[in-house]
C-alpha cells in the first residue's frame, strides 16, 4: 500500500492495527523527501537519525499498549518558529542560524505525548513576517503544484511539505493568515484556532496578541484530530484559555441543516446570494476588496456555498464593514509588538553575533543589521516608530480602538450567522519574485485573513477548486470565538460532498514537468 | 545680600520584595549563588518564553500601598519599557506605567523636630535587571541573570522633601513599613532598597520648580546625605554663575564625593511603553483589598504607644525595641512567656545590640528564639545563675540559640550559694591578702574587689557575688 | 496627506530599533515608511471617539502563579547557546555604568 497516500488519521489507524510500522512510515517520508525536497525546499532541518530513534521508542510503546492515540507513530513536520529541544530552531533567520533550544514548545510536547515523530523543521518567512516564504534566509520554498509559484506564507514550508506528501501533517502558526493563506495556495486544509486555544509557550513571538499555532493537513478530519491533540490549557502561558470543548472530532458530522452562512459583500461584491439583506455597504470598502478578488476564486467559493445551501444551510449576503481598516490596524499592532519581541535578538545570549564591532551598541546594531533580513528590519522600524514618543496615541492607540470596533463588527455578524465565508487570498499563488518589489501590495493581499486575528476568531481554509492554470483555490470559513466545531462540521460536510475532486489529488514532482492534468492522467485518483 | 536657596527633593525608591520566587517565573530569588544558577528561559529572555505573574508580588504591593495610605488601582496592567542593555535579557522591562497598582498616598515623617507628610505619587510593580560585572583583566563585562526578574516595587514620591534629614527620615519610614509587613528587608548596602534622588533648587519664596537632576548609585544613608549636599551646592554655583542646570542623570561617587553626568547619545530615553500583551489585567476586588488590610500587622507607631502603656517601657527603650519588627516580635514573645518586660527589654537593648554591632549585623539578623531568652531571664531572676554567668550564657544563646537551662546544667554553672563553703573561701582570701584587707580597713572600699575576685576565681565565677560581698564585709567589719 | 520622513527621524528610529542602515538603506527605509504611514493614515477616517483601546480580545484576568520555587540550577542549559561566555556568565563588550 502507498503509505504516502494515507492521511494522518488513516496512517495512525494502520499503525495501531500493526499493518504498518512506525519505522516504515518514517522511512516512506524520508524517501519521498529525498526524491522531491531538492525541488520544493520545504525544510530547513531534517533529522533522520533522531526520527528513526524516536520511531523505535514509539513503536515499543505502541506494542506495549501505552500509546493508543490516533497520532501515535505518525510523522510530523514543525514550522521552524516553534522551539524543539535539541533541534535547530532558526525562524528561517540568520540571527538564529545556530540556535538549539533547551526546551520544547508546549504544542509540540502535546504531540510528542500523543506519540508523534518529528521529522524536521519547515521553512517559513523570516520570523513569520511575509506572505510568500520568500523572505527566508534559507531560500524560497516552491509551490508543489507549480514550482515557479510561491507556496504562500509564512507557513509555506509546512503547507508545501504536506502538499508534496513529504509528511502527512505539519504544524504552522498564524498571525495574519499565515496558516490559512498558504493552505489555500497549496490545496491543503489548515486551521487557526480561537486565540488562547493552543499554548504559545515555545512559539517564537511575532505579534503576541495575534499569534496562534494550528494544524496543516490533507483533510478536515486530520485537522480536527490534530487540533484536539495540541489544544490545552498551559500554566506557562498567561493568555492560554481553559476550554472544555476541545473534543473537535465529535464535530465531524455531515450535517449543515439550518446552519446560517454569511457572505460579506465587502469581500465578494454582489453575489447570487443577494436579495434578502441588501444594505448599503461603505462604498469604497466594498469596491476595493471585492475588485481585487480573482474571478475564478470567487466562482469556486460561491459554488462551494451553493453546495452547502443544497445540503440545507441558509446562505445570505451581508455587510461586514470596516474591512479596509483592518490592514492598517493590523500592521500597526503587529509591527509594534514585533519590534519589541525581536529586541531580544542582540548577540548576547544566543544566536548570531557579528565579528566586527568596537563597543556594545555597535555590536548590537551590527549583529541585528547583519542578522535580520529586509522585511524584518522594515517592520521593526515601523513598529519602533509607531510606539515612539509623540506617535503612540495617533497610531498604536488608534489601532487598538479600531481593533475593538472590528471585534464588535464580527460580534454583530455572528449574532446573525454561524459561519462567515471568505476567500483566503485575492488570487491563487503568485509567481516567485512577483510580490517582493511592492511590500504594500503584499500586505494588502492579507485583507481576508487579518481581521480574524485581530478579533481572535477561529478560521479554517479548505480546498474548493483549481484555477485554469491548475493552481489550488481555497475557501476560508470564519467562526465566532470558540466555535471551531461549527467550522469543522461545515468543512467536513463540504469535503464529504467533494472528496473526489480536491483532496485526493496531489502533485507528482518526481517527473521533469508537473501539472495537475498529468497527475489525473497518471491515474493517481483514490476511490 | 546673599540669596537664600531652598532644596526640593523627590525620591524614586526601588524595593526588592521578599518573595521566594521571581515575579514572572519560578526561579529562586535567594541572594548569592553562583552566576546564572537561578535562571530559566523566562528570566533569560529565551525565544518563545512567556511571563506568569507571582500572586505574592501583587499582595505585597497592595500591602505596602495600603500601609502608605495609597488608593489601590482596582484594574491595573503591566506595560513594556523598551531599551537595550545587556542586564535586560529581553531588552524590555515589564513594568507599569499607565495603570500602576497604587497611587496618591503619603507617609508621615519627623525631621528636625517637625512632623511632615511626604506624598507618594504612585507605586508600581516591575522586574529587576540582571547584574553586570566588569571584568578586570579583559575589556569586557560579564552578565549574571540571577537577579533578572526579581520582583521590585518602585515608590515615587512627590517633590515634598526639603533636606537630607527629611530624605533619611522618609527612607527609614518606608523601610520600617516594608520590614514590618515582611515585604522586604530593605537593606541599602545589599541593594534590597535603592534610592534615586531627584533634586532641584530654587530661591526661597519662588513658586516655580528649578530644573532637576537625578542621582543614582547611592548605597548608604551617608552617601545620600553627601550627594544631596554636594548637588545642592553644584546647582547653586551654576545658577549664581548665570549658567543653566541641565536635566540629566548623574552618578554619585561616594569615595570622591563627586558626581558626574551619565549621558549617552546611544540611549534615546524613549521607552515606547505599550501594554504587555503576554500578561492579562489584574482586577482587584474590594474583598481582596479588605483581606490584605486585615492582615496588616501592628506597625511601629502603634507598638511604640502600646509598649509605653502596657509594659511601662520608656520612650527611648521602646524606640530601640521597635526599630525592627524582628526585635519587637522577640520582645513580645519573650515577655509573654516570662512576664518580665523590663528585664527582656534590657537584654535586647544592651547585650543584643552590643553583639549585633560587634558582628556588623542588624536586628533583622537575630537568630535566637524568644523561648530561650525568656528562660535566661527566669534563670537570672531566680538567682540560679549570677549576672556574669548570665552574660556568658547569653552570648551562647545569641550565637547558637542554645537552651540555657540545659547548658547551665551541662556546664555546672549554677551559682554557689553554700554559705559554709563561701565562708571558708572568704577566710582563706582574707588570710592571703593582708594588704587588701589593710587597705579596706583603711577606708578603700574598692580593695574588697581583689578579695571578691580571688573567691570568684576559685569558684570559677559561680559564687553568688552578693553573698561573697556580704560575708567579707561581715568578717572584716567586725 | 503625504508623510515626510526626515533623515533625523530615520536616524532616531534606527537608534530605537538598534539597526545600522547604509545610506542607500536609509533612503529606502524613508520611502517605505512614508508609503506605510500614508496607508496607515486611512485609520483617521474611522471615528473611534469614545472607544476603549482593546489590548486583549477576551476578558481574561487575574492569571497568577503561587510563590513556590520550581526551577533549579539550569546554568548549563541557559549558557549552552551563548555566543561568548566566561566564568559562567554571558560575555559582552565592556559596558559603562
Amino acid at each position: 500500500m502507498d503509505i504516502l497516500s494515507l492521511t494522518a488519521a488513516e496512517l495512525g489507524k494502520k499503525i495501531q492495527a500493526k499493518e504498518i510500522t512506525v519505522k516504515e512510515a518514517v522511512l516512506a517520508c524520508f524517501s519521498r523527501i529525498e526524491a522531491v525536497e531538492g525541488k520544493v525546499n520545504s525544510f530547513v532541518t531534517i533529522e533522520k537519525e533522531r526520527a528513526l530513534a524516536r520511531a523505535w521508542e514509539v513503536q515499543k510503546a505502541i506494542d506495549e499498549g501505552t500509546l493508543t492515540g490516533p497520532l501515535a507513530g505518525v510523522p510530523v513536520a514543525i514550522k521552524d518558529n516553534m522551539c524543539t529541544r535539541g533541534m535547530l530552531t532558526t525562524c528561517s533567520s540568520k540571527i538564529l542560524e545556530n540556535f538549539i533550544p533547551t526546551y520544547t514548545a508546549e504544542a509540540v510536547l502535546n504531540l510528542e505525548r500523543a506519540g508523534a515523530v518529528v521529522i524536521g523543521k519547515t521553512n517559513m518567512d523570516e520570523f513569520a513576517m511575509g506572505s510568500t516564504t520568500e523572505t527566508s534566509y534559507y531560500g524560497e520554498t516552491k509551490n508543489p503544484w507549480n514550482l515557479e509559484h510561491v507556496p504562500g506564507g509564512s507557513s509555506g514550508g509546512s503547507c508545501a511539505a504536506v502538499a508534496a506528501r513529504e509528511v502527512p501533517y505539519a504544524l504552522g502558526s498564524d498571525t495574519g493568515g499565515s496558516i490559512r493563506q498558504p493552505s489555500a495556495y497549496c490545496g491543503v486544509v489548515g486551521i487557526k484556532p480561537t486565540y488562547g486555544t493552543v499554548s504559545r509557550y515555545g512559539l517564537v513571538a511575532y505579534g503576541s496578541s495575534l499569534d496562534q499555532i494550528g494544524p496543516i493537513a490533507r483533510d478536515v478530519t486530520d485537522c480536527a484530530v490534530i487540533l484536539e491533540a495540541i489544544a490545552s490549557h498551559d500554566e506557562k502561558d498567561s493568555t492560554s484559555i481553559s476550554r472544555e470543548d476541545t473534543d473537535f472530532t465529535s464535530a465531524l458530522v455531515q450535517d449543515v441543516k439550518g446552519l446560517r452562512i454569511g457572505i460579506p459583500r465587502d469581500y465578494f461584491g454582489d453575489t447570487p446570494f443577494s436579495g434578502k439583506d441588501k444594505k448599503q455597504g461603505d462604498g469604497s470598502t466594498t469596491q476595493a476588496a471585492a475588485e481585487g478578488l480573482d474571478e475564478e476564486i470567487k466562482a469556486s467559493i460561491l459554488e462551494a456555498a451553493k453546495s452547502l445551501e443544497e445540503q440545507g444551510a441558509v446562505v445570505e449576503e451581508f455587510d461586514l464593514g470596516l474591512v479596509k481598516y483592518a490592514i492598517p490596524a493590523y500592521y500597526v499592532i503587529a509591527s509594534a509588538e514585533a519590534s519589541s519581541n525581536l529586541s531580544r535578538f542582540d548577540g548576547v545570549k544566543y544566536g548570531y553575533r557579528t565579528n566586527e564591532y568596537e563597543e556594545l551598541h555597535g555590536m548590537y546594531k551590527r549583529t541585528r543589521s547583519e542578522g535580520f533580513g529586509e522585511e524584518v528590519k522594515r517592520r521593526i522600524m515601523l513598529g519602533s516608530f509607531v510606539l515612539s514618543s509623540g506617535y503612540y496615541d495617533a497610531y498604536y492607540l488608534k489601532a487598538l480602538r479600531t481593533k475593538a470596533l472590528i471585534k464588535k463588527a464580527f460580534d454583530d455578524a455572528f449574532s446573525r450567522y454561524d459561519i462567515i465565508l471568505a476567500p483566503a487570498a485575492p488570487q491563487a499563488a503568485p509567481k516567485l519574485g512577483a510580490s517582493l518589489s511592492d511590500p504594500l501590495k503584499m500586505y494588502l493581499s492579507d485583507i481576508y485573513t487579518i481581521s480574524v486575528n485581530l478579533a481572535g476568531l477561529p478560521g479554517i481554509s479548505i480546498p474548493v477548486g483549481r484555477t485554469g492554470k491548475g493552481l489550488p483555490v481555497g475557501m476560508q470559513m470564519i467562526g465566532d470565538c470558540f466555535q471551531e466545531k461549527k467550522l469543522f462540521r461545515a468543512a467536513y460536510t463540504y469535503e464529504c460532498l467533494t472528496r473526489k475532486k480536491w483532496v485526493s489529488k496531489w502533485p507528482d514532482l518526481t517527473e521533469e514537468k508537473d501539472s495537475v492534468r498529468k497527475d489525473a492522467a497518471a491515474g493517481r485518483e483514490e476511490k | 545680600m546673599a540669596k537664600q536657596y531652598e532644596t526640593v527633593i523627590g525620591l524614586e525608591v526601588h524595593v526588592e520584595l521578599a518573595t521566594k520566587t521571581k515575579i514572572f517565573c519560578s526561579c529562586s530569588t535567594e541572594f548569592g549563588g553562583a552566576p546564572n544558577t537561578h535562571t530559566c528561559p523566562v528570566c533569560t529572555g529565551m525565544p518563545g518564553s512567556l511571563p506568569v505573574l507571582n500572586k505574592q508580588v501583587v499582595e505585597y504591593a497592595m500591602a505596602v500601598g495600603l500601609a502608605t495610605n495609597c488608593k489601590i488601582t482596582q484594574v491595573c496592567k503591566f506595560d513594556r519599557k523598551n531599551y537595550f542593555y545587556p542586564d535586560n535579557p529581553q531588552n524590555y522591562q515589564i513594568s507599569q506605567l499607565y495603570l500602576p497598582i497604587a497611587r496618591d498616598g503619603y507617609v508621615e515623617i519627623e525631621a528636625g523636630g517637625t512632623k511632615k507628610k511626604v506624598r507618594i505619587h504612585e507605586m508600581h510593580m516591575e522586574e529587576d535587571a540582571g547584574k553586570l560585572i566588569h571584568d578586570e583583566w579583559e575589556d569586557c563585562s560579564l552578565v549574571d541573570y540571577n537577579r533578572s526578574g526579581v520582583p521590585l516595587i518602585e515608590i515615587v514620591s512627590e517633590p515634598d522633601m526639603r533636606s537630607s534629614e527629611e530624605v533619611i527620615a522618609y527612607l527609614e519610614k518606608l523601610r520600617m513599613i516594608c520590614q514590618y509587613l515582611g515585604a522586604s528587608d530593605c537593606k541599602l548596602q545589599e541593594g534590597s532598597m535603592r534610592a534615586d534622588v531627584n533634586l532641584s533648587v530654587r530661591e526661597v519664596g519662588a513658586s516655580e520648580f528649578g530644573t532637576r537632576t537625578e542621582m543614582k548609585n547611592l548605597n548608604s544613608f551617608k552617601a545620600i546625605t553627601h550627594a544631596i549636599e554636594g548637588e545642592r551646592e553644584r546647582q547653586i554655583e551654576l545658577i549664581e554663575e548665570g549658567k543653566k542646570v541641565i536635566q540629566e542623570t548623574r552618578r554619585w561617587d561616594d569615595n570622591k564625593e563627586y558626581s558626574y553626568a551619565m549621558r549617552s547619545k546611544e540611549d534615546a530615553q524613549d521607552y515606547r511603553y505599550f501594554p504587555e500583551p503576554d500578561l492579562v489585567p489584574i482586577v482587584i476586588s474590594d474583598e481582596w483589598i479588605e483581606e490584605i488590610r486585615s492582615r496588616q500587622p501592628e506597625l511601629r507607631t502603634e507598638k511604640l504607644a502600646r509598649y509605653k502603656e502596657e509594659f511601662d517601657i520608656p520612650q527611648y527603650d521602646a524606640e530601640i525595641l521597635t526599630s525592627s519588627k524582628k526585635m519587637a516580635d522577640i520582645f513580645e514573645a519573650a515577655t509573654a512567656i516570662c512576664k518580665k518586660p523590663k528585664k527582656v527589654s534590657n537584654w535586647l537593648m544592651v547585650e543584643t545590640m552590643r553583639l549585633l554591632n560587634e558582628n556588623g549585623k542588624e536586628p533583622s539578623d537575630i537568630t535566637f528564639s524568644p523561648e530561650n531568652l525568656a528562660k535566661l531571664v527566669d534563670l537570672a531572676d531566680a538567682g540560679i545563675i549570677n549576672s556574669s554567668v548570665a552574660k556568658e550564657v547569653f552570648e551562647k544563646i545569641f550565637a547558637e540559640d542554645i537552651d540555657p537551662e540545659k547548658y547551665v546544667e551541662e556546664k555546672g554553672l549554677r551559682t554557689v550559694n553554700d554559705e559554709g563553703a563561701l565562708r571558708k573561701l572568704a577566710e582563706e582570701a582574707i588570710e592571703s591578702n593582708p594588704k587588701a584587707v589593710a587597705d579596706y580597713k583603711g577606708g578603700k572600699e574598692k580593695a574588697l574587689g581583689a578579695l571578691v575576685g580571688q573567691i570568684m576565681k576559685a569558684m570559677k565565677g559561680k559564687a553568688n557575688p552578693g553573698m561573697v560581698n556580704q560575708l567579707l564585709k561581715e568578717m572584716l567589719d567586725s | 496627506m503625504a508623510n515626510k520622513i526626515s533623515d533625523e527621524t530615520i536616524e532616531y528610529v534606527g537608534i530605537l530599533a538598534k539597526l545600522e542602515l547604509s545610506a542607500k538603506e536609509k533612503e529606502q527605509a524613508k520611502s517605505d515608511m512614508e508609503t506605510m504611514l500614508d496607508y496607515i493614515d486611512t485609520l483617521n477616517e474611522l471615528d473611534t471617539e469614545g472607544i476603549q483601546p482593546m489590548s486583549h480580545v477576551f476578558p481574561l484576568h487575574n492569571v497568577f502563579r503561587e510563590d513556590v520555587v520550581k526551577n533549579g540550577d539550569n546554568h548549563e542549559e541557559m549558557l549552552a547557546n551563548a555566543p561568548w561566555q566566561k566564568e559562567q556568565c554571558y560575555k559582552v563588550p565592556r559596558t559603562f555604568a
